[in-house]
C-alpha cells in the first residue's frame, strides 16, 4: 500500500511519465502562487473522484453489476467514459458549493481553478488508470491520493524554477514554451531515478 | 480562396500543439511509435471533426449556460465510438494506446475548437477548421513519432531501417528515446525550430534585465 503512494507520488508520476495533464500544466505554472492552488485543487478532487468512481464502476457498470434486479448479464462497461467524465463535472460542481458555504477563505484561493479541473486529463485519466488496472477501493483511494500529490510537486516545481528563468538569458525562439518543456523533460529524468524503488 | 485559410493555418502558422499549447497529454504519449501515432492521429481527427459539425448545426439551440456539459457529451459519445471501433479492428493497438483513446474526451484541443470556433461559425467552416487543427496536431505527432520510433527502435511501423546491435546489425538504440523525458526534449527543440523559422510566434520577455546597458535584448 506504501509502495503504490509512493509510486504513484514519484515514479508512475501522472505529468512526468504518462503526460497527463500537461496542457494545464504549462499554462498555470508561471507562478508559484497560483501552481500551489491548482495543485490542491488538483490533490482535493483526485482523491474524491478515484474512489467514487470505483464505486461506480464496480457497483453499476462491471458486468453482471445488475444481477440483483435480475438483469443478468448486463456488460455497461462501455459507459464508463462518459460516467465518469460526469463524475467528475458533478463532484467540482459540488465542491464549489460546499467549499463556497463552509470554508469561503479556500473557496476564493480555489476560486478559477475548480472549473478547470472538470477538463484536466490528470483527473479523468486517474480514473481510467483506476480501472485498468484493477485497483480495489483502498487501492483507488491512495491511487487518488498518491496522483494528486504528484500532480501537485510537478506544478510546484516547474513553477518554481519558471520564475527563476524569467531572469535567464535563453535564445528567442526557446523563450517560455520551448524552454518549459526543455525543463519538463529534465524533471522527468530526475523522477525516473525513482523508479527503482521499492517499499 | 479565404474559406481554404482555415485549412491550412493550423498546419504550421497557428499549430495547435505547438503554439495554442491545446492536446499536448496524448501527443507525447503515443509517439513512441508511429504507428500508435497515426492511429491516435486519425481518432483524434474523426472526433474532432464530427465534433465541430455537431455542435456547429445545433449551436443557435443551446442555451450558454449549459454548453460546456452539452459539448462535452456530445465529444465523450464520439470517444466512445472511436474506443469501440479500435478495439473492434485494431486490438493490439488499442493495448498500446490504452487510456490515450479516452483521453480524447478531455483533450483541450477538440473543446477548445469546439468552444472557440464551432459556437459562432456555420458547418462547413467548422468542418474545414477541425480538420486543419487536427492534421496539425497528426503534423506534429507524426514528426515526434518518427524521431522517436527510429532513433529509440531502429524501425518506421514496425519495419526495420536501422537493423540495431541486438539482432546482428550495427545500430546501437537510443533507449533515452523510448523514455518519457525524450517526447519533452523533441517537442521543445520543435517548437524552438518553428519558431526560428516563423520568428512572429516568438513570446514577448516578461522581465527586461539590462545587465550591459549597450547590449538589449530586442
Amino acid at each position: 500500500m506504501i509502495d503504490l503512494f509512493v509510486r504513484s507520488i514519484f515514479a508512475d508520476n501522472l505529468i512526468l511519465s504518462f503526460f497527463l495533464g500537461v496542457c494545464t500544466f504549462l499554462a498555470v505554472s508561471k507562478r508559484l502562487d497560483t501552481a500551489v492552488g491548482l495543485g490542491i485543487a488538483v490533490i482535493v478532487v483526485q482523491t474524491i473522484t478515484v474512489p467514487l468512481n470505483y464505486l461506480i464502476l464496480s457497483r453499476l457498470l462491471a458486468p453482471n453489476a445488475w444481477d440483483w434486479l435480475g438483469l443478468g448479464g448486463v456488460d455497461l462497461t462501455f459507459l464508463s467514459l462518459i460516467a465518469f467524465i460526469g463524475v467528475i463535472a458533478a463532484v467540482v460542481q459540488v465542491l464549489e458549493m460546499v467549499l463556497d458555504r463552509f470554508v469561503p477563505a479556500l473557496y476564493r484561493a480555489l476560486g478559477i481553478f475548480l472549473p478547470l479541473i472538470t477538463v484536466n486529463c490528470a483527473i479523468l485519466g486517474g480514473s481510467l488508470f483506476m480501472a485498468q488496472r484493477d485497483y480495489d477501493f483502498a487501492e483507488s483511494v491512495v491511487f487518488g491520493l498518491g496522483g494528486g500529490i504528484g500532480w501537485a510537486l510537478a506544478i510546484m516545481g516547474l513553477a518554481a524554477i519558471r520564475e527563476r528563468l524569467n531572469y535567464a538569458d535563453i535564445p528567442a525562439g526557446l523563450r517560455g514554451l520551448g524552454m518549459a518543456f526543455i525543463v519538463t523533460g529534465l524533471m522527468s529524468m530526475g523522477f525516473t531515478a525513482f523508479s527503482g524503488v521499492q517499499l | 480562396m479565404k474559406r481554404l485559410q482555415h485549412l491550412y493555418t493550423p498546419l504550421i502558422d497557428n499549430n495547435p500543439v505547438t503554439l495554442q499549447i491545446l492536446g499536448i497529454c496524448s501527443a507525447l504519449a503515443v509517439t513512441t511509435s508511429m504507428t500508435t501515432a497515426l492511429v491516435m492521429s486519425l481518432a483524434l481527427i474523426v472526433v474532432l471533426v464530427a465534433s465541430s459539425m455537431i455542435i456547429s448545426a445545433i449551436r443557435h439551440h443551446i442555451p450558454t449556460s449549459i454548453r460546456l456539459i452539452l459539448q462535452i457529451t456530445i465529444i465523450a459519445s464520439l470517444v466512445i465510438v472511436a474506443d469501440q471501433v479500435i478495439q473492434a479492428f485494431a486490438f493490439d493497438i488499442s493495448q498500446r494506446l490504452s487510456i490515450f483513446v479516452g483521453l480524447i474526451v478531455t483533450n483541450c484541443l477538440v473543446l477548445g475548437r469546439a468552444e472557440a470556433f464551432a459556437m459562432r461559425n456555420p458547418v462547413g467552416l467548422s468542418a474545414l477548421d477541425a480538420l486543419g487543427n487536427g492534421l496539425g496536431y497528426g503534423l506534429v505527432l507524426l514528426l515526434i513519432g518518427f524521431v522517436r520510433e527510429l532513433f529509440g527502435a531502429g524501425t518506421l511501423f514496425g519495419q526495420t531501417v536501422f537493423p540495431t546491435i541486438h539482432d546482428g546489425g550495427w545500430f546501437t538504440p537510443l533507449n533515452l528515446m523510448l523514455l518519457a523525458p525524450s517526447a519533452f526534449f523533441l517537442l521543445g527543440l520543435l517548437i524552438w525550430a518553428i519558431r526560428s523559422v516563423r520568428p512572429a510566434q516568438i513570446e514577448p520577455v516578461d522581465y527586461e534585465i539590462s545587465i550591459e546597458p549597450n547590449r538589449r535584448a530586442p
